[in-house]
């Protein structure tokens, strides 16, 4: 039973409440949050909020996942698409501790996320119930914040923090576990944005100073090189960084995770760093004088050895998080903030530049990469198809306007290698974490998220199958993404390390795998499969043009190897061609 | 930087919040450091908690686990200190078997030297309880146990700083 009624609280206005359930007040916190989508799988504790989903199922639309840990990716890929918070929702128990690999994927990678548990009685908590577990003492080292909620009264206040924390300041996942008498509850719920939490400054202040030392040191700077990461995406700063980089001429490589901030064609793009990085950007990473990370936290797999990088180069690093200045690079000058404004700001105070004879020697290194690298990834004259002619012909039909899902493995830095991106947030990829099984639930959130783009998975035929039940999803759900699979019946980086630091002992990494296309079929998405590089175009092709989902399997060459690539412990400017 | 382990005690303010205690320690353990002792209580400020925590460390680890400490949504602000920087004390409780205090006269001048103070006596048992540094502390331990202890505790250290902290300003300047 609903009633309205009207309290004045001795202040000037008036504020409606309604007395519901916890259960619909979630639902109506969610509305209220903007959430039209979200991912999930019911069970015991969460029962009365699927039943209010029911209800409200015109306004909210709840995707049924075939696994939690499907619906903790799509929400990461729903969110990492379009910037919004995305959403999942679980059970207690088993339910919860599925939810914990996407939660630490998010983590790690900065993606805004609430995630929502169902959790037993509170007259049950610490009896080992049924289904009970302890999610927010698990998820508590891999969440930006989390809260248990036992009354329904809690329920609004402790949503709309979720969603602030989440989305604000260096986003993250947040995770509320709600007892299931505290969704039955009844209460009088009213609604208010979360505007600030006391203990919590998600932007610090940008020191006017620094921001001036900074852009003297670029001015000065005769072999300036910026890498930037996922700050400026996540900032919404890419036409300010566009601008910096223009403006002062610098040559510019990314990170995984940055990748797409502008287009890869971008004269001032030099590719890649990191141990499959591209040749020159690491390379020279030991050769230049003043080293600009935007947004981005030097993860060892950008740096390679510590000891030995860009030890020559005064260091300034933006950066909206403090508590990565100096955590692995020793910075010079560290600008504080959120990219866009910093970047804004940095603007009025650069020189004009071009570095021309600095950028030849990126375009020399680029030579000699192509030489003995990318000409025979992309243009193959053996028999076996290369992934590299995969993504190629992919950039082609698609001009280079797809959103790239990727796993993770050899593809997936062969895609982060070559895709071609000409629009932002484009390179949906576990980063950080490294979770196979990523992509083909986050490219049903991108899609969903998206429709208006082409979302193309990329996945090995490893981490395919650590995922393949959300084929369900897509079938259930007619979500049109387009899935690749690049098979080598390898575990394929994990093979490459095996062949080159283990003597070819090949442990466990070979792979028998199902009839791929069979299995497609049978969640009646149209497939087919390729081994031959006469079929590749017309394949493409064929899965651009379908309307619906479809599943594309590319036979590759079995041991084919990434490079460049820096071994474990060496410097980046040891990077090896072959 | 020094590359050397050294004692340091970490003051956090924060929220008084379920689980924070978790989430703090959490920091500590994912970095395989042994906390050497762990206080937590209400601080100067309403409704503001105060963690006081000792570790031996590198001063480079120590910076970078504040930053992920401040980093905590419901941390207000962490400091660490150097024992020169802080005025700090222990506390403990020692419960001996009451005919000691007879029989062994030595007891009464160990009692009496150390500051010590009887907190009850009775037939059985009396407690007696100490304050200050931790080689007071240690050196009591050692004067007692040869007589026998039949149970002794300690607190973990509780420390203030010389220098000011300025909290109230902080959580103001939150509020903007």
């Amino acid at each position: 039973m609903k009633e309205t009624q009207t309290i004045n609280n001795n202040s000037k206005s008036t504020k409606t409440t309604e007395r519901i359930s916890g259960s619909e007040a979630v639902i109506k916190c969610l509305l209220a949050e903007g959430v039209t989508t979200l991912y999930g799988y019911p069970g015991g504790a969460i029962m009365p909020v699927y039943d209010e989903l029911f209800k409200y199922q015109d306004q909210i639309h709840h995707v049924l996942t075939r696994h939690e840990q499907g619906a903790a990716h799509a929400a990461q890929g729903y969110a990492r698409i379009s910037g919004k918070v995305g959403v999942a929702m679980a059970t207690s128990g088993p339910g919860a501790t599925n939810l914990i690999t996407g939660i630490a994927d998010a983590q790690i990678d900065s993606t805004p996320l609430v995630c929502i548990t169902g959790q037993v009685g509170s007259h049950l908590l610490g009896s080992d119930a049924f289904q009970e577990t302890d999610i927010v003492g698990i998820s508590t080292p891999v969440t930006k914040w989390n809260c248990q909620i036992t009354k329904a009264s809690q329920i609004p206040e402790v949503l709309a923090k979720a969603f602030y924390i989440a989305k604000s300041g260096r986003p993250g996942p947040v995770l509320i576990d709600i007892t299931k008498d505290a969704q039955f509850e009844e209460f009088d719920f009213q609604y208010k944005k979360c505007t600030g939490v006391r203990s919590y400054k998600p932007v610090p202040k940008t020191d006017t100073s620094a921001l001036k030392a900074a852009a003297e040191l670029m001015n000065n700077a005769k072999k300036p090189l910026i890498v930037w990461g996922q700050g400026v995406i996540l900032g919404k700063a890419e036409d300010e960084f566009k601008a910096i980089i223009e403006k002062s001429g610098i040559p510019s490589a990314w990170t995984i995770l940055g990748a797409s901030a502008i287009p890869s064609s971008h004269h001032l793009n030099v590719g890649m760093v990191g141990m499959h990085g591209n040749y020159a950007p690491n390379v020279l990473t030991n050769e230049c004088d003043v080293l600009i990370a935007i947004g981005m936290r030097f993860d060892d797999r950008v740096t390679g050895n510590l000891a030995t990088y860009a030890k020559q180069a005064k260091i300034v690093h933006f950066e909206i998080d403090p508590a990565e200045i100096d955590k692995n690079v020793k910075t010079d000058v560290a600008v504080l903030g959120d990219a866009k404004s910093s970047l804004k700001a940095l603007l009025p105070l650069l020189n004009t530049n071009t570095h021309s004879q600095w950028h030849q020697k990126f375009k020399d290194l680029y030579q000699i990469e192509f030489d003995k690298v990318i000409k025979n990834d992309l243009h193959p004259t053996k028999d076996g198809l290369t992934m590299g002619e995969v993504l190629k012909e992919i950039n082609i039909q698609t001009e280079g306007k797809a959103a790239i899902v990727s796993d993770v493995g050899q593809h997936q830095m062969i895609a982060c290698r070559y895709a071609e991106f000409n629009v932002s947030k484009s390179n949906i990829t576990s980063g950080g974490l490294g979770t196979m099984g990523f992509a083909l639930p986050a490219a049903i959130g991108a899609k969903m998220a998206a429709p208006e783009r082409e979302v193309i998975m990329i996945a090995g035929d490893g981490g395919y199958q650590m995922n393949i039940q959300e084929l369900g999803t897509i079938f259930q759900q007619k979500v049109p993404v387009k899935i690749v699979v690049l098979n080598n019946e390898f575990l394929g980086m994990v093979r490459q390390w095996q062949q080159l630091f283990f003597d070819k002992r090949y442990a466990s990494t070979e792979m028998v795998n199902p009839d791929f296309v069979a299995i497609a079929k049978g969640y009646q998405i149209e497939a087919q499969k390729v081994s031959e590089r006469k079929d590749l175009k017309a394949a493409v092709k064929e899965m651009i043009d379908c309307d619906g989902p479809y599943f594309l399997e590319v036979r590759v060459e079995k041991e084919d190897n990434v490079f460049p690539m820096i071994p474990t412990g060496a410097s980046v400017s040891d990077i090896r061609l072959e | 930087m020094s590359t050397e382990n050294k004692q340091y005690t970490v003051s956090i303010y924060t929220e008084n919040n379920i689980g924070l205690l978790n989430r703090i320690s959490a920091i500590f353990q994912r970095r395989h450091i042994n906390i050497e002792s762990l206080n937590t209580s209400p601080s100067e400020i309403e409704s503001v908690s105060r963690f006081t925590i000792v570790v031996n460390i590198t001063e480079s680890q120590m910076k970078k686990i504040i930053g992920q400490i401040e980093k905590q949504v419901e941390v207000i602000k962490a400091f660490y200190h150097t024992e020169d920087e802080i005025i700090y004390q222990e506390s403990c409780l020692f419960k001996i078997k009451s005919e000691l205090l007879f029989d062994e006269r030595q007891i009464q001048n160990i009692i009496k030297e150390s500051n010590a103070r009887i907190v009850t006596v009775n037939k059985k048992f009396f407690v007696l309880e100490k304050s200050g540094r931790k080689e007071e502390i240690d050196l009591l331990y050692r004067d007692l146990n040869q007589f026998g202890i039949m149970q002794f505790t300690r607190s973990g250290r509780v420390a203030v700083t010389k220098d000011e902290m300025k909290i109230s300003t902080m959580l103001k300047a939150f509020q903007h």
